[in-house]
């Protein structure tokens, strides 16, 4: 047996009112990639917190044994000290620095008073070798990629002499292709003897790369798993470890299904860059969704999905917006801006919810009746009652976990957080709904309770586009699907007929350029 | 013995005081009313001050706080909408207050009607403020900057209209509406219309001087005593109507803090009323600053616009996505706070009888005050016309009291800084709490 690097000996962490973490053990052996997961809330963050010292000694219970020795970190920079270093979710790097500059923010080369800058770069374009990275490290990070901007935070943490590196949810906002390549990376950091954990919410990921699964539920470590053997774990086992039942079905069945006439139409489509105009992100769509239709578009990151619907959203994205667009039957001609477009009943549920989604500073009840605002005013004077009910109907309807809809939206999950936008769109009484990456993000639980919430919707009559980047949802859920990459839709196809092969094939092809 | 079952019985209180304290939850009333709090800190201190006792509380000094203050509630009004946006704030109210003013002066000096003049001043305080407004929403040029122009600009024009002279008003009229002098009072028509009323008011009268005093008693405003006592009916019957309405709908809520908050606030009112009553009575300017206290309460919780507001400081983009036109949103919020400092103006003009080419030099500053002491968010989003007010009087109380006590004039702009400074740093960190 290898020798134990880490070991966190029952660790009980309380905010006031919540037990975060109850009495955790957590074991690492040296040179082996551990996978924690568990649902949003579990307590994973916490324990990395936990690990890496932002929340200080004394302030949980139990111990911290690295490399046999009890630690009391104070802060990051002890922990750090020690090579135990923490990749954040959300990168932590300023866009109008370079590369260099950033690596060592911090923990500058030279004095304090007189920065070394040739050690700088020539040390930071080393780590960058090491990451595979040929970008110089005088570039800006600006003007590097997201999955570009993820490997120099890995660059980032070997140049503080990581021997333990913690990665959480390092591949949430990169596609298919960079989360393989930082994957492999890890891999072969695992071979020159570097220790790693990661944080996932993607179980293919988890068991592609892990050797050991440690599944955390409810601020309780459940069970480890042994990733060593040659067939790797399956996700079904995981789940059934996560959610503590077994889950058979993870898209829910939609029964009597009726698809109507065509709703929406959309034909050559295309859309420019905002700020590059030349540069075609969407080029030549053409489209159209049923009544009662579940349409879903599967297409990697960057591959135009998002701008598409943005764009069919009353112009929200792009510039030059050529192509003609049909509601009912009738050409359209949607004006610039959302409030046209939600009049045409369409509804864009955004793939940020954050960031474009809600005002996290506003109650649950403000953000439901915000895009529909006149339905429950009389002369642009509000009818709080009315408000309040509605808030309260569609938070019974969508079972959105909170004491009350009073509540503010940013103190919610994102699952719950999740409800309260589809709660938003479904409020606006749209014919179309446009949902772009409903399930990113959330824990399986949510995730399906989301799935029927979409069945529903069809059922109802609506017309839903599905955009995800998830392949099994796309076949979970759809009775249609397009193929999208590259801006362009290079395949169409009845559900019943595509398989995750069929589609991957078909995306190469066209990637090949054919 | 004494000792022995004092400290048995230590531990036991100090769980019932955690158990109080989270029963009736005390950490978050402190949290919450953090600033009410100090504004009656201040004023106790103000009124037990050895040698002054109870000089800030006198009739005549509660007026002139009103007086002196009422450009501020109304600039804060309109600042408050602005920062509401997104901690956007308007630099040009000072100087855009001064030139309204001095226009509509020269005009009345000048013969133009005085009705005619307060027209083109609330007009010309809109126009600049859509003009600023359109620079910011339509042109993306930074509020900050916008109205910093605004701020030189209209400082200059100030001086070209007036050639850097002071314009002096004659115009009674305009001076009783909107002034603070003598004649500047809504006049005690219910006791001037009976002589039988009127006779009550005398020092023989036992039973009234017992109520109010020996020396107030002649003078006793009774109109003022009873509109402040019919708003105290009106505002009880819509707090319980309030009330009930919620419980009907099943809305959570505490009844016994409720009541007990209205008991409060109808205390302070009839405490209010009956200090006004006792000098002078309701003052002119009172009247305006309720009617925009009132209107502008209205706005930011009831309707469509004021949600608007919050919701483009809280998150612009997703408002916009939710079909919102963001950018008219702070077109409004600037239109409008050049409005109000065109009212502003009016009632700077009237307070001091005429215009000097420096009045409302640094009113920007106190607006702005006003509001963050009175928690609004310095990124936009939070902020409510309530705490406004609250943050308006705590300086004024504290300007007052400083003039009462004595304080160094050159210390009194320090003191306010530290005020200021504090109470922000109060509220990030009761914010920080929380999470």
């Amino acid at each position: 047996m290898a020798k134990i690097l880490l070991e966190m000996k029952n660790i009980t962490k309380e905010f006031p009112g919540v037990k975060a973490l109850d009495d955790v053990n957590f074991k690492v052996e040296e040179g082996e990639i551990h996978a924690l997961v568990g649902e949003n809330g579990a307590g994973k963050s916490t324990l990395m917190n936990v690990l890496s010292g932002i929340y200080p000694y004394g302030t949980y219970e139990g111990d911290i044994v690295y490399e046999g020795q009890v630690c009391k970190f104070h802060n990051i920079k002890d922990s750090e000290k020690l090579g135990i270093v923490i990749i954040h979710q959300e990168l932590a790097l300023v866009p109008e620095m370079t590369i260099g500059e950033n690596m060592y923010l911090g923990n500058e080369c030279g004095h304090k008073f007189s920065i070394d800058w040739n050690k700088t770069y020539s040390e930071a374009d080393k780590y960058l070798k090491m990451v595979g990275l040929s970008e110089s490290s005088k570039t800006l990070i600006k003007d590097i990629g997201t999955g570009k901007q993820q490997l120099v935070e890995i660059a980032k943490a070997l140049a503080k002499q990581a021997k333990l590196l913690i990665l959480d949810e390092p591949t949430s906002s990169l596609n298919e292709e960079d989360s393989r390549a930082l994957l492999d990376l890890m891999l072969s950091f695992k071979k020159q003897g570097m220790t790693m954990i990661i944080i996932s919410h993607k179980l293919n990921e988890v068991s592609y790369v892990a050797d050991t699964i440690t599944v955390v539920r409810d601020g309780a470590t459940i069970e480890t798993i042994d990733n060593h053997g040659t067939e790797p774990v399956s996700e079904e086992r995981i789940i059934k470890g996560m959610v503590g039942r077994e889950m058979t079905n993870r898209f829910p069945r939609r029964e009597d299904v009726v698809i109507g006439d065509t709703m929406l139409e959309v034909s050559d489509w295309t859309v420019h860059h905002p700020l590059y105009p030349e540069r075609k992100v969407v080029d030549g769509v053409s489209m159209y969704v049923r009544k009662g239709e579940v349409v879903g578009i599967y297409g990697l990151m960057g591959a135009g999905r998002t701008e598409l619907a943005m764009s069919i959203f009353g112009h929200t994205y792009g510039t030059n917006i050529s192509g003609s667009m049909k509601i009912k039957g009738k050409a359209v001609k949607v004006k610039k801006g959302a409030d046209d477009a939600i009049k045409h009943g369409i509804a864009y549920v955004t793939e940020d919810r954050k960031g474009n989604g809600l005002v996290l500073s506003q109650s649950i009840k403000v953000n439901t009746s915000l895009a529909h605002l006149d339905a429950i005013s009389k002369h642009m004077v509000i009818d709080s009652d009315k408000e309040y009910a509605v808030a309260e109907e569609y938070r019974r309807k969508l079972k959105t976990k909170t004491p009350s809809v009073e509540q503010l939206v940013g103190n919610l999950s994102g699952g719950n957080q999740q409800k309260v936008l589809l709660a938003k769109w479904m409020f606006a009484e749209p014919d179309i709904m446009l949902l772009d990456e409903p399930t990113r993000g959330i824990d399986v639980g949510a995730k399906y309770e989301i799935y029927c919430i979409i069945n529903d919707l069809a059922a109802a009559g609506k017309s839903v586009v599905l955009i995800s980047s998830e392949l099994p949802e796309v076949l979970g859920m759809s009775d249609r699907i397009y193929i999208m990459n590259e801006g362009k839709f290079v395949g169409e196809m009845k559900a019943e007929d595509a398989t995750q092969e069929k589609i991957m094939a078909i995306i190469l092809k066209s990637g090949r350029g054919e | 013995m004494m000792m022995s079952e004092n400290v048995k019985k230590a531990p036991g209180f100090k769980q019932n005081m955690t158990g109080f304290m989270q029963k009736y939850r005390v950490g978050a009333f402190f949290q919450k009313y953090t600033m009410l709090i100090a504004l009656v800190a201040v004023t106790v201190v103000f009124t037990c001050w050895p040698g002054k006792e109870g000089l800030i509380l006198l009739p005549p000094n509660i007026t002139g706080l009103i007086a002196e203050n009422a450009y501020v509630f109304v600039l804060a009004t309109g600042m408050l909408m602005c920062i509401l946006t997104g901690g956007n704030i308007d630099l040009s109210v000072g100087s855009v207050v001064c030139f309204a003013g001095a226009v509509g002066c020269t005009m009345m000096a000048s013969g133009v009607n005085m009705w005619v003049a307060v027209v083109v001043m609330l007009g010309i305080g809109l126009l600049i403020g859509a003009f600023q407004g359109f620079w910011i929403a339509k042109l993306h040029v930074p509020a900050f900057i916008a109205t910093l122009a605004g701020m030189y600009a209209f400082r200059g024009f100030t001086n070209v209209v007036m050639n850097g002279l002071r314009v002096d008003i004659t115009n009674e009229t305009f001076l009783n509406v909107f002034g603070t002098g003598k004649g500047s009072y809504i006049p005690d028509f219910i006791r001037n219309s009976s002589e039988a009323i009127n006779g009550w008011f005398t020092k023989d009268n036992t039973a009234l001087v017992g109520l109010i005093g020996e020396n107030y008693i002649t003078k006793f405003n009774l109109t003022c005593m009873v509109f402040g006592l019919a708003a105290v009916i009106i505002f009880i019957l819509m707090r319980v109507r309030k009330i009930l309405i919620q419980r009907r709908l099943g809305i959570s809520q505490s009844i016994p803090g409720q009541i007990v908050s209205m008991v409060l606030i109808a205390a302070v009112m009839i405490w209010l009323s009956f200090q006004l009553s006792c000098y002078r009575g309701l003052p002119m300017v009172l009247v305006w600053i309720g009617l925009v206290l009132g209107i502008y309460q209205y706005v930011t919780t009831k309707t469509a616009m004021g949600r608007h507001l919050y919701a483009v400081g809280g998150n612009e983009k997703a408002t916009a996505l939710s079909g919102v036109k963001t950018r008219n949103v702070y077109w409004f919020a600037y239109a409008n706070i050049g409005l109000l400092a065109g009212l502003a103006g009016i009632l700077t003009a009237a307070r001091g009888k005429g215009i000097d080419p420096t009045y409302g030099e640094g009113y920007e500053m106190d607006a702005i005050a006003a509001c963050f002491i009175g928690g609004a968010s310095a990124y936009g989003g939070t902020g409510k016309v309530s705490g406004m007010i609250i943050g308006a009087l705590l300086m004024g109380v504290i300007n007052k009291g400083m003039i009462i006590i004595g304080v160094d004039a050159n210390f009194q702009k320090v003191v306010k800084g530290i005020v200021l400074l504090l109470a922000v740093m109060f509220d990030v960190m009761s914010k920080r709490q929380k999470r």
